[in-house]
């Protein structure tokens, strides 16, 4: 169920471009699938009238705590990223559909780029409880882009690239040695579009199936104002309600 | 709270969403009690299907937002066949927001929608600025405006609101058309007319150049023209344009509306609606109103 709750935000680390925040729930968290978002309000500001739509990146259901990675792209994420400690924030969560989580024979890759390697955070996570251990690939235009890259090597086997050669393999996510090396049974990618479509092409290629997460510019996030279309097999379909998790064999790439 | 708008149209409150942002109400019933709500207006719909624009379909502004959606919708027989079945039974008015690029389809679209039962009234969109041949070259004349409300008039036999357009010279002569055609309501505003650009592109921001512009930004205008409006004519007023709060919603009341529509605040805070009923409850009582009705034009201008 969709709720509107108020949280207090009760941790906060600065990455430069984006920051980590965790946010503490007045009461019980609704179930959450990853790879769905949830809706932010920006106060006190006529420039962020709108609420941002965030990733979840992580859920501590015992602590009522939900975190997110927020990078700072124009003035409504920027004054979210720096929210200092302490203060409220209204929140609208969960919303739309998720990565599939059913078991797959083979090994399933986590394919990230920039800030979007947020979502696949908590599905790293749920997939080991799951019984299943996922491998993450991760990608950044420099080191300092892969946050929390540790507790991401915690999760699974990670890969990493950067553009700049400051870590891991110097180059684009699509050109890792592992592709080469190792055979998949699932895809599941978040990053820049430019850089899913080469992951889509790639898992065509290779008929391997890819769930990839949209970020269209949205209004409302709950499939009432029909702003956030992605052009599909089946018409004019809502990221925000549809998706934002859509299989690339539905997509018009 | 009751109020009636003519025709058989009885809302519990004066407090409707309004259409195309609301979805068919389904979207939201996780956040509001439907039962609370005066009516909802579901997602404007034309007699057959449309795709809409392409993305990108909106922009943020200050205080607003713009949008080119350009009527998006399945059409009536599919509405009639597979979203009607589902939404029937919401204890509260379902209306319909019909739109169309010509008579024709207007008309066929009425006839369907008059054989349902449960949809008590149209709410006739002679004002959608996204669409090319869209309904808005009806809205923007007085000739236009009572060709298609006559036509609609003849075989509509419920409630008919019309939704008039901002974007014209004088909005009260195109609502006495409207009323004189035989329209039971007018509701307004639709969108303001608007554009943005990205200055670092070199483009426009809506895929089709211009958008629609709501949300708190429009709430002056809409006010004005509501108050010249219902100033103008003898059928109810039903406001809308940048509504965010019960405040908002009392203002639009004073200034002679006779029921509201909270559009774009459904996007910001989807339980908007039912905070507001319980506002204008409030405000009655903090005022000595016995009836949410009386609120109706009873702005004070004897100074003015």
């Amino acid at each position: 169920m969709k709720r509107i709750l108020d949280f207090t935000v009760v941790g906060k680390e600065d990455f430069g471009r984006a920051s980590w925040l965790r946010l503490k729930a007045d009461e019980p968290l609704p179930d959450m699938v990853p790879g769905q978002f949830a809706q932010v309000m920006v106060e006190d500001s006529p420039k962020t009238y709108l609420r941002r739509p965030i990733s979840i990146h992580d859920v501590d259901e015992t602590a009522r705590e939900v975190s997110f990675l927020v990078q700072k792209v124009g003035e409504g994420t920027r004054r979210l990223a720096e929210t200092p400690e302490g203060q409220r924030l209204n929140v609208v969560l969960p919303l739309g559909h998720g990565f599939s989580m059913e078991p797959v024979q083979g090994n399933v890759l986590l394919v990230g780029g920039g800030i979007g390697i947020a979502p696949l955070f908590l599905l790293a996570k749920r997939m080991r409880a799951n019984g299943m251990s996922p491998q993450l690939l991760l990608g950044g235009k420099t080191a300092s882009d892969l946050i929390r890259l540790k507790d991401y090597q915690a999760l699974g086997e990670t890969f990493v690239t950067t553009e700049d050669g400051s870590l891991g393999e110097k180059g684009f996510v699509t050109q890792h040695s592992v592709w080469k090396q190792q055979q998949f049974a699932r895809l599941c990618v978040c990053g820049p579009k430019p850089m899913m479509k080469v992951v889509a092409a790639l898992a065509q290629e290779k008929d391997i199936p890819c769930e990839v997460s949209l970020e269209n510019l949205m209004a409302c996030g709950l499939g009432a104002c029909l702003c956030c279309v992605e052009d599909t097999v089946d018409g004019h379909l809502c990221v925000c309600k549809e998706g934002p998790v859509f299989n690339t064999r539905r997509l018009k790439w | 709270m009751t109020i009636d708008l003519g025709r058989g149209l009885v809302l519990r409150n004066p407090v409707m969403t309004a259409s195309g942002t609301f979805g068919y109400g389904e979207e939201y019933t996780d956040f509001v009690d439907l039962a609370r709500l005066g009516g909802i207006i579901v997602k404007g719909t034309t007699l057959h299907p449309r795709e809409g624009n392409p993305y990108p379909r909106m922009a943020e502004t200050p205080s607003g937002m713009l949008n080119c959606v350009g009527l998006q919708n399945k059409g009536v027989p599919y509405f009639v066949e597979t979203i009607y079945p589902r939404i029937k039974d919401f204890d509260t008015n379902v209306l319909l927001n019909l739109s169309g690029s010509t008579l024709e389809d207007y008309v066929k679209g009425a006839e369907m929608v008059d054989a349902l039962e449960k949809i008590p009234a149209i709410e006739l969109n002679v004002s959608c600025p996204n669409v090319k041949q869209g309904g808005m070259a009806f809205g923007v004349t007085t000739s236009g405006i009572a060709q298609v409300v006559s036509e609609v008039r003849k075989v509509y036999h419920k409630h008919l609101m019309v939704k008039l357009s901002p974007n014209v010279t004088n909005i009260a002569e195109i609502a006495l058309a409207a009323e004189s055609a035989g329209a039971d309501s007018v509701s307004l505003i639709n969108t303001l007319m608007g554009m943005a650009i990205d200055a670092e592109r070199r483009r426009p921001k809506l895929s089709v150049v211009t958008g629609g512009l709501s949300g708190a930004c429009v709430k002056p205008v809409a006010l004005r023209m509501v108050w010249q409006v219902a100033k103008a004519v003898h059928i109810p007023v039903v406001g809308l344009g940048g509504i965010s709060n019960a405040t908002d919603a009392v203002e639009f009341m004073l200034a002679g509306a006779s029921a509201i529509e909270i559009g774009t605040a459904n996007f910001i805070d989807p339980a908007v609606s039912v905070k507001v009923v319980n506002g204008i409850e409030d405000y009655c009582q903090r005022h000595g109103f016995e009836h949410v009705a009386s609120l109706t034009g009873s702005l004070k201008t004897d100074n003015c």
